[in-house]
């Protein structure tokens, strides 16, 4: 076990690689000249040169990508050009609230995802299939914002039961921290939701029809027994494939509904990033991302083998 | 003991499909004793798991009970609701599947598998229930128990599996045990082990078992009462002896005829009153080949390995003539799919040669061998016309393929002619070409994988268990073509099959297989009437034989 999971990581290193060379050839792929960016409208040409060689954005393009990948292996992810805080300390400030909210939107969507999906396959046709099947097509079919603006003028303007927006961390307590989390997890969720439960039903149809589900049916036990303890973990992989896909969905939507919160985190940080072009921060934030992304593929790959013996490892 | 356990009078039951509803079972009435075994024969379709399913209340949602009654120790069954329906599955009555390995859930270990059904019943702690599941492995004596408790399905052979849903379904001591086809898609010998097994165990245990199966020799075997069944209701009911020396419905006769056994030819598996239009192509004898003709395929010394481990065939000769017609018999494993692939250029052979009509062609790499001219004279029928056959092609489609990819043929009326031929010779009716694979009947489908290999008129056809997934009327009309087409056509035949029957009626030579070696070869019917080897004495010992004193006494 612990072997593969070695060789998982050692396999995702050229992915990592790949990506860094990606994110570090933004600067040049992207339009506008970060020298003369940084400079301002009124600086003359010198004070551009200036500034072009004080970051090194003169020295071949290797040689840059060389010192800076020896430099984020460091722990240096650079200074940002706009507020001149290492990039690093920026990203840190802001990971909490965004990770909050990933994972109470992530615990969320399981919870409400699966078992609307496991009674809607259970009662494949009936009227709460086709209601829970309804619901799913509608939370597809809304944008996050329209989501968010509807909670919070329903919840948290006309009934007051929870906050308009903004944040407060874990330290200050549990219930503040997740009272200001509810609404904007529901609105990311939906779309997550809505997927995940489609899948499931999906899945646990064609579990469902399995021989050995029958044999479980011919041992005499119960609807729970044959649905959880059968049916669902022989359904898992797909659900769990999905569930991390959608991982990358959420952190498309954290953006958006940051905005709509006003939660302090990466999604708002990457925005105010794009719209000054403060390059060494967007790379910064790309590269956190794209890591998260390759270490939830590598928890799946792990969970495969948990849940499932046939898959070798 | 006469003592009535079960009694189903006048049973109805109906499906629902897109085509309204279908009735599957159409007034079914029979009984069960305590501690007795009855056999439930009839072909696909004919209602007899249907019956079983609705006895143990596991008919699908689209099934419903629409009549009659099923009366369990004096209840009626279809009428229990919740626990009630609990306590009657698993504990009175359990059921045995048809393909074991499918019916054990992939992802838990057998063990927990055995204990589930244990705890469902009994309010014990899992230590108990575990120490059962492990005296019921013993039971069904599987080897090392103990380890296999933490095994999964996938990690057991499919004669294991069977014995592992043996142990699920006696687990609780039911009353009644329904089999429904438990040794079909097993080998002969492993056939025989599990049958004897089950036998075992209702004796000792004294369960009666209705026994579900299209295989009459073994209901013969195993039971002393047989209910023939079809198109939903019981035609007749006797003791196995009486039902195949004096079958009295028409039906029974047909089946009775059909079931190769080992005396059998292939003009017998019709009954009488169909007989006639064989007669007159099969009596035309096989013209013997002339002295000296070299052979049309000859093997030397063929072996495969894959990737890691041993040999999966290794050393394997033979040579057919034109027209000829071989056997390649052996349990599961022995290599004999293998082999025949090879033989058709399917995948690649790791050491030896095939020469094909003078032509070395066990060189020409197997992705290349399509382009081979010698690819249209070996052709291929695979095991099962549902999966080999593409479900988007139409018949006509499937027969014109090869005709256009090999025989260069373009689409157009000479093309079509071509394809109604065929048809026509494989008795293929013109009005079903234009049909989908799932508008078919079983052995319309394998009519139509027969016509698609024979369409550019092959002169090697390697058939791989063509007949495994049909019924045994289905069987016996596919053989009779397959005959015909080699008399005619002077196609020759190599025939891989594991039910020494058939092989011994269709094919001149056959030849052993056993781990991917050769055991034995010879003349098929010296070969299974003096077995030289222990082996082959063991596979034919283990086909279940209608052995009746009429039956033998007629043979003579």
């Amino acid at each position: 076990m612990l072997s593969f999971i070695l060789r998982r990581i050692v396999a995702t290193l050229p992915v990592m690689a790949i990506v860094a060379l990606f994110v570090f050839s933004l600067l040049y792929i992207a339009p506008g000249d970060p020298a003369v960016v940084i400079a301002g409208d009124q600086a003359s040409p010198e004070d551009v040169e200036r500034i072009r060689q004080s970051l090194g954005l003169d020295r071949p393009f290797l040689i840059q990508f060389g010192g800076w990948v020896w430099r984020i292996l460091h722990g240096d992810l650079g200074t940002s050009i706009f507020t001149n805080l290492p990039v690093s300390a920026m990203i840190g400030q802001r990971l909490g609230p965004t990770l909050s909210l990933m994972i109470v939107t992530l615990l969320l969507t399981i919870a409400v995802a699966v078992p609307l999906g496991v009674v809607a396959a259970w009662k494949a046709g009936s009227l709460i299939d086709r209601v829970i099947m309804g619901f799913a097509v509608f939370g597809f079919s809304l944008p996050v914002f329209v989501v968010g603006y509807m909670l919070a003028y329903i919840f948290a303007l006309e009934l007051e039961w929870l906050p308009v927006q903004g944040y407060t961390p874990l330290s200050s307590g549990f219930w503040p921290w997740l009272e200001n989390l509810i609404l904007p997890a529901i609105a990311l969720g939906c779309v997550y939701i809505a997927l995940v439960a489609r899948i499931t039903r999906a899945a646990m149809l064609e579990v469902l029809q399995q021989d050995y589900i029958r044999t479980a049916k011919a041992k005499g036990l119960g609807q729970g027994g044959i649905l959880f303890i059968h049916a669902l973990k022989n359904a898992a992989v797909p659900i769990v494939t999905v569930i991390g896909i959608g991982i990358a969905l959420l952190i498309g939507g954290a953006v958006v509904t940051e905005s709509v919160f006003a939660i302090p985190g990466l999604g708002r940080l990457t925005i105010d990033a794009i719209l000054r072009r403060d390059y060494p921060v967007i790379q910064g934030i790309v590269l956190l991302f794209s890591f998260v992304y390759v270490l939830v593929n590598l928890m799946i790959d792990v969970i495969y083998t948990l849940v499932d013996p046939r898959i070798r490892y | 003991m006469s003592e009535e356990l079960l009694k189903i009078d006048d049973l109805h039951v109906a499906f629902s499909t897109r085509r309204g509803m279908v009735e599957a079972v159409r007034g079914v009435t029979l009984s069960v004793e305590k501690g007795e075994m009855l056999g439930l024969v009839g072909e696909s379709g004919s209602g007899k798991s249907v019956t079983g399913f609705a006895t143990t209340r596991l008919l699908d949602t689209a099934g419903r009970v629409t009549g009659g009654k099923i009366l369990f120790r004096g209840q009626d069954v279809t009428k229990l609701r919740g626990d009630d329906l609990r306590h009657l599955q698993g504990a009175a009555m359990s059921m045995i599947f048809q393909n074991p390995r499918a019916a054990l859930n992939p992802i838990r270990a057998i063990g927990l598998q055995i204990a589930d059904a244990i705890l469902t019943h009994k309010k014990i702690s899992k230590e108990a229930a575990r120490a059962e599941a492990l005296d019921l492995l013993r039971a069904v004596q599987i080897r090392d128990p103990e380890a296999r408790m933490n095994a999964y399905p996938h990690e057991l052979s499919g004669g294991m599996c069977q014995r592992v849903m043996i142990a699920i379904a006696i687990s609780c001591n039911p009353a009644l045990l329904i089999a429904d086809e438990p040794t079909t898609g097993l080998d002969v010998t492993t056939q025989k082990v599990a049958m004897d097994l089950l036998a075992d165990i209702a004796a000792a245990r004294g369960m009666a078992t209705i026994l579900i199966t299209h295989d009459l020799g073994l209901a013969a075997r195993y039971c002393r009462r047989i209910a023939v069944m079809e198109r939903g209701r019981i035609v007749e009911e006797a003791r196995p002896k009486a039902l195949f020396s004096a079958p009295r419905h028409a039906y029974t006769r047909r089946l009775v005829a059909a079931s190769p056994t080992a005396t059998s030819r292939i003009e017998d598996l019709v009954a009488e009153e169909d007989r006639e239009r064989h007669t007159a192509v099969n009596g035309k004898p096989r013209p013997e080949p002339a002295h000296g003709t070299p052979p049309l395929l000859e093997v030397r010394k063929l072996a495969k390995r894959f990737d890691q481990g041993s040999a999966a065939v290794a050393d394997f000769s033979m040579t057919m003539a034109g027209g000829e017609a071989v056997g390649l018999v052996g349990e599961s494993g022995s290599g004999k799919s293998t082999t025949s692939r090879m033989i058709c250029r399917l995948i690649d052979p790791s050491e030896g040669d095939i020469v094909f009509d003078g032509h070395s062609i066990g060189h020409v790499a197997s992705r290349d061998f399509h382009r081979s001219p010698l690819r249209k004279d070996i052709q291929m029928v695979f095991q099962d016309p549902n999966e080999s056959l593409n479900p988007r092609f139409t018949a006509y489609d499937c027969i014109a393929h090869p005709l256009l990819r090999l025989d260069g043929m373009r689409a157009g009326e000479a093309l079509r002619q071509r394809v109604e031929e065929c048809a026509e010779r494989v008795g293929l009716p013109r009005d079903l070409l234009p049909r989908f694979p799932h508008q078919l009947s079983g052995g319309q489908k394998a009519r139509v994988g027969i016509a698609r290999a024979i369409a550019c008129r092959p002169r090697l056809l390697v058939l791989d268990e063509p007949t495994a997934a049909l019924d045994v009327s289905v069987q016996a009309v596919v053989l009779q073509l397959l005959d015909r087409l080699r008399r005619e056509n002077d196609i020759a035949l190599l025939f891989v099959s594991h039910d020494l029957n058939v092989v011994r009626m269709l094919c001149d030579r056959t030849i052993v297989l056993r781990n991917g070696g050769i055991v034995e070869q010879g003349e098929s019917r010296a070969l299974f009437d003096n077995p030289k080897t222990d082996y082959t004495r063991k596979l034919v010992e283990a086909i279940p034989h209608i052995e009746t004193g009429e039956m033998l006494a007629s043979a003579l």
